[in-house]
């Protein structure tokens, strides 16, 4: 096959690893974890990470990481990084799966909820709910971190890079490009893992 | 009280709206959604925006995404809901999904292999952060500072390093705060209750 076709065949579908079996549970997946990715979608990439790298083994843990940090570095809201695995899983069917799935449950829920007066916000379940879910999406967030950070762990390099990075967003009001830009050169001159 | 709100004329111009808001948004995109429909737009007054906001971050799904689903809702139906979220994921997504192929091609140069790599370590200090400001306020949480803490430790526990599912620990976890909070929420409401019955309230 020539080299055009081959990436042609790479573009729509990935490696080519999955089978119908596999898609089917690539999209199931993902239609979980819409309706369990509460305080965002950011929170879900822990069990997308076990999921995928973990059980099925179709990512390395690097290109896991790898897929959250484009996400983070190019503009738009953080749930493209579902998008990014789902194209390094199987192409842009992939993306398809990923992402409708991630969209299709929480949207259907939204557009019933918010028909209900946003309002009702201040009811004491919807506060309750609220209330109760905080902590989880703050520890969810703090292993979705953990799970980037693990790998690279061992290097102190990679400690001083998390610590600056957090400093510099709690103490300035840069934007996220700057760290992201430094650690893109410290990595590319070799200076990480 | 703010002077007269606009409102967006067709899906086109929330379609619009929503693209150049999203294409703005590095590292988050909330900041620039109130700036957008609040101060510029002025499609919502702050506590429209404050308000839906609020239920879009208890509904599951994508915080922004829900938002951009209730404000075009809000206008112009279920067109205009998925209007809004067209706009706030189209152009954008084409963009990541340009670089990923990029990179995809690159992984073998080393170079590449290690920018991402740093980028990475960078992606888990941003998220560590996010955690932190959004931690602080859990000082007045009705599950108490120290309630909220241990959640947010058996969280991370659980989900980080024992890597269980998220379903097991979201249901469980998020039922017992639930549960508490709401205890504490009614304990709250029913000392503070000078006037017998609350109108609206139910």
């Amino acid at each position: 096959m020539d080299e055009a076709a081959i990436f042609m065949r790479h573009l729509l579908a990935g490696s080519g690893a999955l089978g119908p079996a596999e898609w089917a549970a690539l999209f199931g997946h993902f239609l979980m974890l819409s309706l369990l990715a509460v305080g965002g979608a950011i929170t879900t990439a822990p069990d997308m990470q076990r999921f995928i790298v973990g059980e099925r083994q179709w990512l390395t843990e690097a290109q896991f990481s790898a897929s959250v940090a484009l996400a983070q570095a190019a503009p738009g809201p953080n749930v493209l990084f579902v998008a990014v695995v789902g194209f390094n899983v199987g192409g842009l069917s992939g993306v398809l799966a990923t992402m409708v799935g991630t969209l299709l449950p929480s949207t259907l829920l939204t557009l019933r909820a918010s028909r209900w007066n946003a309002r009702h916000a201040q009811a004491w379940p919807v506060r309750a709910l609220h209330a109760g879910l905080a902590p989880v999406t703050i520890g969810l967030l703090l292993a979705t971190g953990w799970i980037l950070f693990e790998p690279l762990a061992a290097d102190w390099r990679s400690g001083v890079l998390v610590a600056g990075t957090i400093a510099l967003m709690l103490r300035t009001k840069l934007s996220a490009l700057w760290p992201i830009g430094g650690g893109a050169i410290a990595g590319a001159l070799g200076w990480i893992g | 009280m703010s002077g007269a709100l606009e409102r967006p004329a067709s899906c086109g111009e929330l379609f619009g709206v929503f693209t150049r808001l999203a294409l703005q948004g590095f590292g988050g995109v909330l900041p620039v959604a109130q700036r957008e429909l609040v101060e510029r737009q002025r499609w919502l007054t702050n506590e429209q925006f404050l308000e839906m906001l609020a239920l879009g971050q208890v509904l599951p799904g994508p915080n922004v995404v829900n938002l951009a689903l209730m404000v075009g809702q809000h206008f112009l139906g279920v067109r205009g809901a998925l209007a809004a979220m067209a706009g706030m994921l189209c152009v954008p997504m084409i963009t990541v999904l340009v670089l990923a192929a990029i990179a995809a091609q690159g992984q073998r140069h080393p170079a590449v292999a290690g920018a991402l790599r740093g980028m990475g370590v960078v992606s888990a200090g941003l998220v560590i952060a996010t955690a932190v400001r959004l931690a602080l306020p859990l000082k007045r949480s009705p599950l108490s500072p120290i309630g909220a803490a241990t959640i947010v430790a058996i969280t991370l526990l659980t989900v980080g390093v024992l890597r269980w599912p998220l379903a097991a620990v979201v249901v469980g976890l998020g039922g017992v705060g639930f549960a508490g909070a709401a205890w504490r929420l009614r304990a709250h409401a029913a000392r503070s209750a000078t006037h017998p019955k609350e109108p609206g309230d139910g």
